[in-house]
């Protein structure tokens, strides 16, 4: 609340002095030193700091690939955590530099905030959570429940849509942070805890018992969640969105951290733009040329950030899916570097 | 001569108009008005330019937009999915002031009583009323919401093992499902037999100050209105056939079901609000009290009234007038306290329209503008009516 508040004075401050967040984020971020990186407050597999502070995540991750394409060095970030409620505003003012925090990108957000979506990282869908000895084998079943979830989100106008088509009633709980949504679901003030379902199987981490709760199995939307910039900066926009796209054409290539150095030597001319022995790539997103190589040797790609985060030998134990290549009978699929 | 060069005291000093007091003022005032006005033009039209160049929506279009989000808490006001953002700007009016209306009906009841035990002779009550400012004054708020809501709250049976409390319905995690009551053909007479039993009373207490002070007989006013505003009511329940009953909850699949739902955040809110700014008014009721001399006391004794009198007729209307201005900012700081609300997903103004709304719209100018300018109307409001009665039970001099 209190960021809200400071970030809608800082919007009233823009309007008196001229623009506060200039266009040229990349300039801006240059010269600062770091990119400042919005996260949540702590959601396992996309964004979570360790006990040492340390954030790891799939969205974490594409905060430090943007970093090492800037700077050569993925260490280069600083993260705000910031709730769904308060992190659209902390964009628009400038508090930060690029949003990565499982945001779901639709068309209000798109066309009304002032704010790009730049590209989907991970394609979700709203699920629910019950606790196994209510006996809920379907979300169809749920007439009569409270329902815990987040405000600000998506989340809460999908349930109202879902309640409203099957003509089920239903006891809405929204909370401002996501833990103290898992934590009234512990309590037992709803039956039911709603999110994304990655979110769902993230959170079930955090409860008492994991094992006395079941993921239902409809799914209830389309969440494409990706990375979010201002409107109006098309340099900056391009370079988060090529920050996705090279890391999930490295792992269409087979490039990887482990073998990015050997692979410069490769015969293969995609490969080769890729890690920028071959071409100006870099210098028309306005980096170095081994910007991609800086990505895919310090971060990884796609499959590696994955599998790292919410693969199968995570606690998450999330398959692929959806998020598998294109090739592979998924949705991830980026334009050709050339 | 002297006396004729003197200037006429009717006639204006021939001054330059530069220099002319009356002038200046008017126009130095002129300019600061323009000034602010301008600063203000200003500031609005840089607002909505740099808004429109950012590619933010602005104005205040989207209030007519629907909301498609769902509230667990609307007591009054009609809610559903196809609700506009203006009708969670009411809500959330509604529920904020539910909440204040309620907190300063209990804040006021429990601050007099400690406040009164806080001055009792009895060294047990005394002491107890002392702890119970101290302890309370001295937690933040939000620690005693919390308190009541995650700590408490926890003991709350649960969902589908509610505790019976017989007629008031069933306790459990999800709140107090209280009977409903259900109005049929008829139902509107009651409170209409109510309006009439309060007339009465009050022409019936006219007449008999009247009669008091031409004869000096007394009339028995407080039990014939007690007798009326409680048997007139009744009687038109039952001439026009019990036109209210309650619908109690009942069974469902996920606890109790119908009746009428009052969640626990509302509860812990109450609670935590209403014990917190006692705790303030019971030391302005304190200091109130002691602000009377003595010596009133004493001349009430000597004129023989009896102790009870003494404190209604002539101690409590003296310390009322040093009560009531503190009283008035403790009650504007419950009102703008309950925005506190947002914290444990009450949905008050401030959570569910300068959050939610705010963050489904996206447009922060214009709703943080509309939620401050509510709570200044809230606040202002309430003062005013606070200093009215502070005029009225202000000392007249004759």
């Amino acid at each position: 609340m209190k960021k809200t508040i400071v970030s809608a004075l800082g919007a009233a401050a823009m309007s008196v002095t001229a623009f506060g967040a200039s266009a040229a984020t990349l300039d801006d971020v240059k010269a600062k030193g770091f990119v400042q990186c919005g996260v949540s407050q702590g959601l396992p597999g996309f964004s979570n700091p360790d006990s040492a502070g340390n954030w790891t995540g799939i969205d974490v991750d594409l905060c430090r690939g943007v970093a090492a394409a800037v700077f050569g060095d993925a260490s280069k970030v600083k993260y705000t955590p910031l709730s769904a409620k308060e992190r659209f505003t902390a964009l628009q003012s400038g508090e930060i530099d690029v949003l990565s925090r499982n945001t779901t990108w639709t068309a209000t957000r798109d066309t009304t905030l002032g704010l790009n979506f730049a590209g989907v990282n991970y394609y979700d869908g709203q699920g629910f959570m019950v606790r196994n000895d209510l006996g809920v084998k379907s979300a169809l079943e749920l007439s009569g429940a409270s329902i815990c979830t987040n405000t600000g989100t998506t989340t809460e106008l999908n349930v109202a849509d879902y309640f409203r088509a099957n003509k089920l009633e239903y006891e809405i709980v929204a909370f401002e942070k996501a833990d103290e949504v898992v934590a009234a679901y512990d309590a037992g003030r709803c039956d039911v805890y709603t999110t994304d379902q990655s979110g769902l199987y993230a959170q079930r981490l955090k409860l008492t018992n994991p094992a006395d709760h079941t993921v239902l199995p409809e799914i209830i939307s389309k969440e494409p969640l990706g990375p979010v910039v201002r409107q109006g900066d098309d340099q900056w926009f391009n370079l988060v969105k090529w920050t996705h796209f090279a890391m999930v054409n490295a792992e269409e290539l087979g490039i990887t951290s482990a073998n990015a150095e050997e692979m410069k030597n490769s015969d293969n001319p995609a490969i080769k733009r890729v890690l920028g022995t071959e071409g100006e790539f870099g210098a028309a997103l306005g980096v170095g040329n081994d910007w991609a190589f800086s990505i895919i040797s310090q971060v990884g790609n796609y499959a590696e950030s994955f599998n790292r985060n919410v693969g199968p030998d995570t606690p998450l134990a999330i398959s692929r899916g959806t998020n598998d290549l294109w090739s592979k009978g998924g949705l991830q699929y980026a334009p050709p570097i050339r | 001569m002297a006396v004729t060069d003197m200037p006429n005291e009717n006639e204006k000093p021939k001054v330059r108009l530069l220099n002319d007091p009356k002038f200046r003022s008017i126009i130095f005032q002129a300019l600061l008005v323009a000034f602010l006005v301008w600063l203000v033009w200003g500031m609005v039209s840089n607002a909505a330019f740099n808004l429109q160049k950012a590619g933010i929506a602005s104005g205040f279009d989207f209030l007519g937009i629907a909301a498609g989000f769902g509230l667990n808490f609307s007591p009054f006001l009609e809610y559903n999915s196809d609700s506009t953002f203006l009708d969670v700007y009411w809500v959330g009016l509604q529920n904020t002031l539910v909440l204040a209306v309620i907190g300063i009906f209990f804040a006021t009841i429990i601050g007099f009583l400690v406040g009164v035990a806080r001055l009792s002779n009895n060294w047990v009550i005394n002491k107890m009323a002392y702890v119970y400012v101290e302890v309370l004054r001295n937690i933040p708020l939000l620690l005693q919401i919390f308190i009541w809501y995650k700590g408490v709250g926890a003991f709350l049976p649960a969902k589908r093992n509610p505790a019976d409390l017989g007629i008031f319905g069933q306790l459990n995690a999800a709140g107090l499902f209280a009977p409903k009551p259900v109005y049929s053909d008829g139902a509107g007479m009651i409170p209409l037999a109510l309006l009439a039993a309060i007339l009465i009373t009050f022409f019936i207490s006219g007449w008999a100050k009247k009669r008091q002070i031409a004869t000096g007989e007394r009339f028995p006013v407080f039990w014939t209105g007690l007798g009326l505003i409680i048997g007139l009511p009744l009687l038109a329940y039952f001439i026009f056939g019990q036109p209210i009953s309650a619908e109690y909850p009942t069974v469902g699949n996920f606890g109790p079901k119908g009746g009428m739902q009052v969640i626990p955040e509302l509860i812990a809110l109450i609670l935590a609000l209403s014990l917190y700014t006692a705790a303030f008014i019971a030391e302005v009721v304190r200091a109130g009290i002691l602000a009377v001399n003595r010596g009133q006391t004493e001349a009430s004794y000597a004129l023989g009234l009896r102790p009870g009198q003494t404190l209604r007729l002539n101690i409590i209307p003296q310390a009322m007038r040093v009560i009531i201005p503190p009283l008035t900012s403790q009650y504007l700081n419950l009102t703008k306290n309950s925005s506190l609300a947002v914290a444990i997903a009450y949905p008050d103004l401030t959570a569910i329209f300068a959050g939610t709304a705010l963050n489904q719209t996206g447009q922060a100018v214009e709703i943080l503008l509309m939620t401050m300018l509510t709570y200044l109307a809230i606040s202002l409001i309430t003062s005013m009516f606070m200093n009215w009665y502070n005029s009225k039970m202000s000392l007249v001099e004759r």
